[in-house]
């Protein structure tokens, strides 16, 4: 599994790939799906597997890098880290930030590590079983897919359905790719080729975070000094290793639901570690098993969302999506067959991303202190730089300056979006999804003979279909429970 | 806690069309249905070469699925209404204003420029006043990313007045 990673480029690729990794971890508004999309055009330097080894490891130690500032500034460097805050902060507080890191490492690093080791398992089982799908059975898993968006992290569940079917719709502007008629375009030539990913991530994740930046420009961080990252003691351990493998068993399971990711996994992973706990009065106020939770949840929800995006090409969080496009940019198809053409590809992704996560456990555990002096950067500075970056990379792929232009409008979008509680990781997912979406259905509606009932008739599709009822309904009962539906 | 009680009524005591529930919900519908209203004039093809639905099928059923669920929000927002946001800050205009300047700049004079002026413009209104930070964001940095993207991905940013003199 490890041989493809026996080359110094590619050694050089991870190393590299995790220390930008951890810096956009840090940097609060900024991640692994920003830092990955903003990426993307330099990896047209590489070869396919540098380029997805370089993506990867940026999503694992993004992922973890979110912790360093949770724990210090009381601000999730990464949604994904929001748990973490909750007693990650309060046990700093108490002067024990080294210990409350020492935590959070090396929970996340065996979160990540059991995430592969069920990502190496499952994808190739799932892949197999995707021998079976035909068109009806991947529209009915691509719905299944964006009904799960409806119970994601943030927003409500109607606003991130309202958010994902308009990131599906994004998708059909351009020429109908199965009549090559114009659609949404209004006379725009530079639109006939639909609206690029990359744009839209850009501008949904990095400019609406510098508008929101700006207008947060009076808050002030409250640092806790941190002296250096402890291993967690052996009362520590016994207190916490269950609560580290159930969280990686959670998190695994969330992370290869289609469109879930790391922040529902830390939400579940945190709440689950609080009802086994035995002193669950003690979340909130710095407990060592919250950090835990929260961090093996959402380390183990990188592996295990790269299943259904290496073996399906169905999106398993945001920052996969960003990973499927690079994927495909470079040739790669996702799904079965890949599995069975190109191995020794796979495996070189697999052994990169146990790699990465033995790599962020040794910067984290000697580096987080030089990592969290990064936060210091004041915005007024970092985030003109942020922009110039955003700007040619997204220029930078189709050397087209109307991409630029979407990229601020979906830049102002995000920020009205984000304001009024719709949440922006279903547009990225809708967006990727859509073609296949639009696709399938065309193509089984050929294969029915226009008869729609004919979807119930395939027992595949059929199961899709009652999960999806089943995703849309639960996070509905959920929020009745809690009134929170809007 | 009266004041935050007060805050939260306060987006219910207002008339329906200053409620942010209603401007969200009249913006989306207004857009999706111009959007709709547009669909009707996509081409549509013969039946020998229609694959399953017509192309203006798929997005006519996602624009009818927002506009229902925009609607659902806004009806549960009578039972539930949103909490009142705070007021958009100076700089937040200001940064959008840069945007635009940022987009004319772009288009008649140079690209490079452009990210200059919104890098000075934003750096300088969000607060810095050191003159070498201030060429750091908008002179320094923004070199550098050029240089890089031009060597290393070969690109090729658009003609204009200060890219020229590197090109020529």
């Amino acid at each position: 599994m490890m041989a493809p990673l026996f080359s110094s480029k590619l050694l050089l690729v991870l190393l590299f790939g995790t220390l930008f990794g951890l810096v956009l971890g840090v940097l609060p508004g900024l991640g692994p799906t920003t830092g990955g999309a903003l990426i993307l055009p330099f990896t047209m330097t590489l070869d396919p597997l540098s380029a997805i080894i370089l993506l990867t490891s940026i999503y694992c130690a993004g992922t973890y890098g979110g912790a360093i500032t949770a724990v210090l500034i009381n601000t999730p460097g990464t949604p994904a880290a929001a748990a973490t805050c909750l007693d990650g902060y309060p046990l700093a507080q108490k002067g024990e930030a080294g210990r409350a890191l020492g935590m959070a490492t090396v929970s996340s690093t065996v979160g990540g590590i059991f995430s592969v080791i069920v990502l190496v398992f499952f994808a190739p089982i799932l892949a197999n079983l995707a021998y079976e799908f035909g068109q009806p059975e991947y529209f009915a898993l691509a719905i299944f897919g964006l009904t799960m968006l409806a119970s994601i992290g943030d927003g409500s569940p109607i606003k991130n359905l309202i958010a994902g079917a308009f990131g599906i719709l994004i998708s059909t502007v351009g020429k109908d790719f199965m009549t090559s008629i114009d659609r949404f375009t209004y006379g725009i030539n530079e639109l006939s080729v639909g609206i690029g990913f990359i744009p839209v991530v850009v501008g949904l994740f990095a400019i609406s975070e510098m508008l929101t930046q700006s207008t947060l420009l009076d808050q002030v961080f409250k640092r806790v000094a941190l002296k250096a990252v402890k291993l967690p003691t052996k009362d520590d351990y016994k207190k916490t290793w269950k609560t580290i493998l159930r969280s990686s068993g959670i998190g695994s399971f969330i992370g290869v639901l289609p469109a879930e990711g790391g922040t529902v996994a830390s939400l579940i992973g945190y709440s689950e570690a609080k009802r086994f706990s035995k002193n669950p009065e003690e979340f909130g106020k710095g407990s060592v098993e919250g950090i835990a939770g929260a961090e093996a949840a959402n380390n183990a929800a990188t592996g295990g969302a790269m299943v259904p995006t290496l073996a399906l090409g169905i999106p398993g969080s945001a920052t996969t999506a960003v990973i499927l496009t690079g994927l495909i940019i470079h040739g790669v198809r996702p799904g079965p067959d890949l599995f069975k053409e190109q191995p020794e590809f796979l495996y070189g992704i697999f052994g990169a991303m146990l790699v990465a996560n033995i790599l962020f456990f040794i910067f984290g555990f000697f580096g987080a202190k030089i990592f969290a002096r990064i936060t210091l950067v004041p915005n007024k500075i970092l985030w003109p730089m942020i922009f110039a970056v955003s700007v040619c990379g997204t220029y930078s792929l189709s050397q087209s300056i109307i991409d630029v232009w979407i990229m601020l409008f979906f830049g102002v979008l995000g920020f009205f979006m984000r304001r009024y509680g719709f949440s922006v990781v279903p547009v990225i997912i809708g967006l990727i999804l859509g073609e296949l979406v639009e696709g399938t259905l065309r193509q089984s509606i050929v294969i029915f003979d226009g008869n729609w009932l004919m979807f119930l008739t395939r027992p595949i599709a059929l199961t899709f279909f009652i999960l999806s009822l089943i995703a849309l309904a639960f996070p509905l009962i959920r929020s009745k429970k809690n009134k929170k539906i809007i | 806690m009266n004041n935050v009680r007060d805050k939260k009524r306060a987006n219910k005591s207002l008339p329906f069309f200053f409620r942010t529930e209603f401007k969200v919900f009249f913006t989306i519908i207004l857009i999706s249905t111009i959007l709709l209203i547009s669909t009707f004039s996509f081409d549509t093809v013969p039946p020998i070469l229609n694959r399953g639905i017509q192309p203006a099928t798929f997005p006519k059923g996602l624009l009818v699925l927002i506009i229902t669920l925009t609607s659902i929000i806004y009806y549960l927002s009578f039972k539930k209404p949103w909490k009142k946001e705070k007021n958009l800050p100076k700089p937040f205009f200001l940064t959008i204003l840069s945007f635009i300047i940022f987009i004319i700049i772009s288009k008649t004079l140079d690209f490079f420029l452009a990210i200059a002026v919104l890098s000075v413009f934003v750096s300088y209104y969000w607060g810095e006043r050191r003159i070498f930070y201030l060429l750091l964001v908008s002179i320094i940095f923004p070199l550098v990313v050029f240089i890089f993207f031009e060597m290393i991905l070969g690109l090729r940013f658009p003609p204009g007045i200060i890219t020229n003199l590197y090109y020529y």
